[in-house]
């Protein structure tokens, strides 16, 4: 099954070759279709791959340069579960948002498929690699194509400022992560992730190591929007198209969060295992962290893709809290809610594209009730809010489940009650949202949120069913990933099988593979007792927050300035943002500095 | 001298940073960001140098002359390549910006706060 | 705005400080300038030309030993060239620089440029067709490419060079050059040997044809390059000279 590897990144960056050779040749139609044609098979190559790496991980030495003698000259793909699930979901993202913008995206479609194309080749190689640099590789061109795509509607200034403010920001973490990697070259002298921990396994952690550990930790943490790093990613929504918001927020935000935890248990679990208190500590804070300023400005927009984006953020920091917890079973969790989250806030931005269309605004007090004669648009809307709500069974119940199963076995019992509030405040801001703009409800004013300038739709006659299927598709699959049969089993072992290092490096290195375990059921899952109360919970938080917004927009008064004071800080401007970063690295470096070595 | 080529790249870095958050022009901070970049070769090249030690090129040399480290010099050919098409993006994206508005001041252009 | 803008410029200050103190703490635990003992490339150093009789290592670790990477570097140049044509795309309503102005009127320029042209296109050919041999390679040869045919705008003026350097003339050089390195590799993963395996045997070292497939694949990009590099300088000139269409 090694030949499968390749696939999912060659044929999708083939095909975009190819369609800039023959550009001015071949009409638009068979542009599209090869378009279509080349994710799908991403896609299929994905999942089959994921189906092989079920009993061992599966590996395919680029250029056949096998290891000599237990050095890795050549680049590996090292698919595992995890890595082949996220590599299939970013495809299938990839190939649902083209359907969707066969007629969504008709001005440029070409140069659109393109970048599409390159996004998601670059997204399936990001997951499936085992070697550092080669990760920086495709980091750099999944940064480029979003960057190109962010930037897509360039006739308004917010596309073009949003997408500014995006690669300034990403292409500083992107510096980072390369001299994090120089320092890990300089202390061990190779490239290949599992061979990098088996060099540093049994010395204590220096200097390099942890400098090195903060570079690339935060790098990955701009990427993935946490906070204080987070404030491009509303930024870049609102300035891409709807289509390009759903990779954003479904893949390429969790791939950063991915590959923290990837690079954690390959490398840096090394040298840290014995004493990985700091990093545990630290990474559940600003987790936490996130998880609640997300969820708080949420809230205070009326721009619906940035009110989507401030949820993604928040959803981001409850993965990277699960991450941090350093555990297999809240690992489970983070990677189940990936999944639900992806195709649910997927959804929901496919649905924004589909109101931009139909209603030609995106603000919510400006259209207000201008959704009563779009019920199939406004039942999309609420069963896609309702799965990010994490009630019982549905939507992101299996992972916030797990997650906070994992939390509470290590005495962070907290962890549940905040990721409850926070889901159920981005809920209810949804929930907010769509009764005023479909049902009508609530004040006509609300100077709690934050206005922004208005946005034009791309296309004025797309065809309205297809993308209402593709839209259902995105959030039916996200509704029901908690309840598949058998995900609950095998995803707790794919994290057993992601957080044993040495096994990692011996399968890499040597080619010893250890068989799965026996064969595993395809129950149903079953839910603890607390997880089905913290769902519940989720749902009359939400349900209230609504209810605060709609009628009664006022917060109290102590609460205004720090809430103005954190408003004002998303200024918008990039020197800010980038001012951010750099404080962040120098605390978070000053800070594990001190408590590694 | 041991410190002084990494001490380079570390200052390199911290001047593009700091003229990058203080810029006053889309065009200054595209150039800050090659700035930074920049370090990155700095200190991939001198990580790989080893005294007394020739060109990883065997033309004419016998095969085993020390040679410098030639995977640090690969990296920083790819980075190279990056920094041009990122810099031409962002580039692209300030002419743009500065159509629309007339100011290439990124504090002036702000219009999506909060 | 302006005190927004002085209290970023004071704040910048400490943390850009604590950011070079963390760099500064981190490199002093570099092994010492000069001693790099990277087994890696050390052993790369002894293989590469033995394996894969190329006497330059780095093109052979560029195109060979970590070639995949190269194949994800190229796509980003491929990648950013389509982005900025379509960042680029909008109406050209007032350039702001008339071609008026953009006439060379020294025939002494306008020779020593031809001239000029010619040498850098050959030195980049030098540079790419050698790069299995000395210093240089498909990247190095492209860029050079080039620069030589930006010389006749600046040599001769703008309406050549728009003659030369078309969009539709172009693409196709661009597409093919990135779609060789994956056709080279899914051509060896077809016939069941890894991706981007050498097929075609390795060559005499020290010759033209040396190294197999990385022949092919640096010829590949040497286009890709060049074309992407003609490619970014037309859309940026364009902008600014081009005729209202």
């Amino acid at each position: 099954m090694s030949w499968a590897l390749p696939l999912p990144v060659a044929i999708p960056l083939l095909a975009a070759a190819l369609m800039v050779s023959t550009d001015h040749l071949t009409p638009r139609l068979v542009h599209d279709a090869v378009a279509i044609l080349a994710s799908g098979a991403a896609l299929a190559f994905s999942l089959v791959i994921l189906l092989a790496s079920q009993s061992h991980d599966v590996l395919h030495w680029f250029g056949g340069w096998h290891p000599d003698g237990g050095v890795a000259i050549g680049i590996v793909f090292a698919a595992d579960p995890f890595g082949a699930a996220m590599a299939s979901l970013a495809t299938a993202l990839v190939f649902l948002a083209l359907i969707y913008s066969l007629t969504y995206m008709r001005e440029e479609s070409r140069s659109f498929d393109v970048l599409m194309l390159g996004f998601g080749g670059a997204m399936a190689g990001f997951s499936l690699t085992g070697d550092i640099f080669n990760m920086f590789v495709w980091f750099e061109l999944m940064g480029v194509c979003a960057y190109a795509l962010a930037g897509f509607k360039i006739e308004e200034l917010g596309p073009v400022q949003g997408a500014f403010n995006f690669a300034v920001t990403n292409t500083l973490a992107a510096y980072m992560i390369l001299t994090g990697i120089a320092l890990l070259y300089a202390r061990t002298g190779i490239l290949n992730l599992a061979q990098i921990g088996h060099e540093l396994a049994g010395d204590k952690a220096d200097r390099l190591v942890v400098v090195s550990l903060t570079l690339i930790f935060i790098g990955l943490m701009v990427k993935a929007a946490i906070v204080p790093f987070h404030f491009w990613l509303a930024d870049a929504h609102a300035a891409a198209p709807a289509p390009v918001c759903v990779l954003f927020s479904g893949a390429m935000v969790e791939l950063g969060i991915f590959f923290i935890a990837r690079v954690y248990w390959t490398v840096f679990d090394a040298p840290f295992h014995a004493h990985p208190g700091p990093i545990k500590v630290l990474l559940v804070v600003i987790g936490m962290l996130t998880m609640l300023v997300g969820a708080l400005m949420c809230f205070l927009q009326r721009h619906l893709k940035r009110l989507l984006a401030y949820s993604t953020i928040s959803h981001a920091g409850a993965m990277l809290a699960g991450i941090g917890l350093l555990d297999s079973k809240s690992l489970a969790g983070v990677a189940n809610l990936i999944l639900a989250h992806a195709f649910l806030k997927g959804g929901l931005f496919l649905v924004c594209g589909l109101v931009l269309m139909q209603l030609k605004n995106i603000d919510e007090i400006r259209l207000r009730g201008a959704g009563r004669d779009m019920p199939i648009t406004g039942v999309l809307w609420f069963l896609g809010s309702l799965g990010l709500v994490g009630i019982p069974y549905v939507g992101i119940f299996l992972g916030h489940g797990l997650l906070d199963d994992g939390a509470i076995e290590h005495g962070y019992g907290w962890i549940p009650a905040l990721t409850m509030v926070a889901a159920g405040t981005c809920a209810g801001a949804m929930f907010r949202a769509g009764a005023r703009v479909f049902l009508g409800w609530g004040a006509d004013e609300d100077e709690l949120l934050s206005p922004e300038p208005d946005e034009n739709p791309q296309e004025r006659d797309a065809k309205v069913p297809l993308m209402w299927a593709v839209t259902a598709v995105m959030i039916g699959l996200g509704l029901v990933a908690s309840i598949v049969p058998g995900l609950e089993p095998r995803s707790e072992r794919a994290s057993e099988r992601f957080v044993d290092r040495t096994a990692y490096a011996s399968r890499v290195l040597h080619g010893i593979a250890v068989h799965g375990g026996p064969h595993l059921p395809f129950d149903l899952p079953s839910a603890t007792g607390s997880s089905l109360a913290y769902g519940s919970g989720a749902l009359l938080v939400a349900l209230a927050v609504a209810a605060i917004g709609l009628w009664h927009g006022r917060v109290p008064r102590l609460v205004q300035a720090p809430l103005d004071a954190i408003r004002d800080a998303h200024s918008g401007i990039v020197g800010d943002y980038l001012l951010w970063i750099v404080g962040g690295t120098a605390v978070i470096g000053a800070v594990w500095a001190f408590t590694l070595p | 001298m041991n410190y002084l080529a990494f001490g380079v790249a570390a200052w390199i870095f911290c001047v593009g940073v700091y003229g990058a958050i203080v810029s006053r022009n889309l065009i200054h901070l595209a150039l800050c960001l090659t700035v930074t970049q920049s370090s990155t070769y700095v200190l991939l090249l001198a990580i790989g140098y080893k005294h007394h030690a020739g060109a990883p090129i065997f033309k004419g040399v016998k095969l085993g002359t020390p040679a410098v480290d030639p995977v640090v010099q690969s990296l920083t050919l790819t980075d190279i390549v990056v920094s041009v098409t990122v810099v031409a993006l962002v580039l692209a994206l300030a002419v743009v910006a500065h159509e629309h508005s007339g100011t290439v001041d990124p504090d002036e252009l702000a219009s999506m706060e909060g | 705005m302006r005190d927004r803008h002085n209290v970023r410029g004071l704040l910048a200050l400490p943390a850009v400080g604590g950011l070079g103190a963390l760099l500064a703490w981190g490199f002093s635990g570099m092994p010492p300038f000069g001693s790099f003992h990277g087994f890696y490339g050390q052993l790369l150093n002894a293989i590469a030309l033995p394996q894969r009789h190329t006497t330059n290592v780095v093109t052979a670790i560029v195109f060979d030993y970590r070639g995949f990477d190269t194949m994800g570097e190229e796509f980003i140049l491929f990648a950013a060239v389509v982005g900025v044509v379509i960042l680029m795309r909008g109406d050209n309503e007032q350039p702001t620089m008339l071609q008026r102005t953009d006439r060379v009127h020294s025939d002494a320029i306008r020779f020593f440029g031809v001239t000029m042209i010619g040498v850098g296109v050959l030195v980049g050919l030098w540079l790419a067709a050698f790069g299995l041999v000395t210093p240089g390679g498909g990247f190095q040869g492209g860029v050079a490419i080039a620069s030589g045919i930006v010389v006749l705008f600046l040599s001769i003026g703008y309406p050549a060079w728009s003659k030369l350097a078309r969009e539709e003339a172009l693409d196709p050089f661009e597409g093919i050059g990135a779609g060789t390195y994956v056709a080279v590799g899914l051509a060896a993963l077809i016939s069941g040997a890894p991706f981007l395996h050498n097929l075609l045997g390795p060559g005499t070292p020290g010759t033209l044809w040396s190294g197999g497939s990385m022949a092919i694949i640096n010829w590949g990009v040497a286009m890709e390059v060049a074309a992407a590099n003609l490619l970014l300088y037309s859309e940026f000139l364009q902008r600014y000279l081009g005729p209202k269409e």
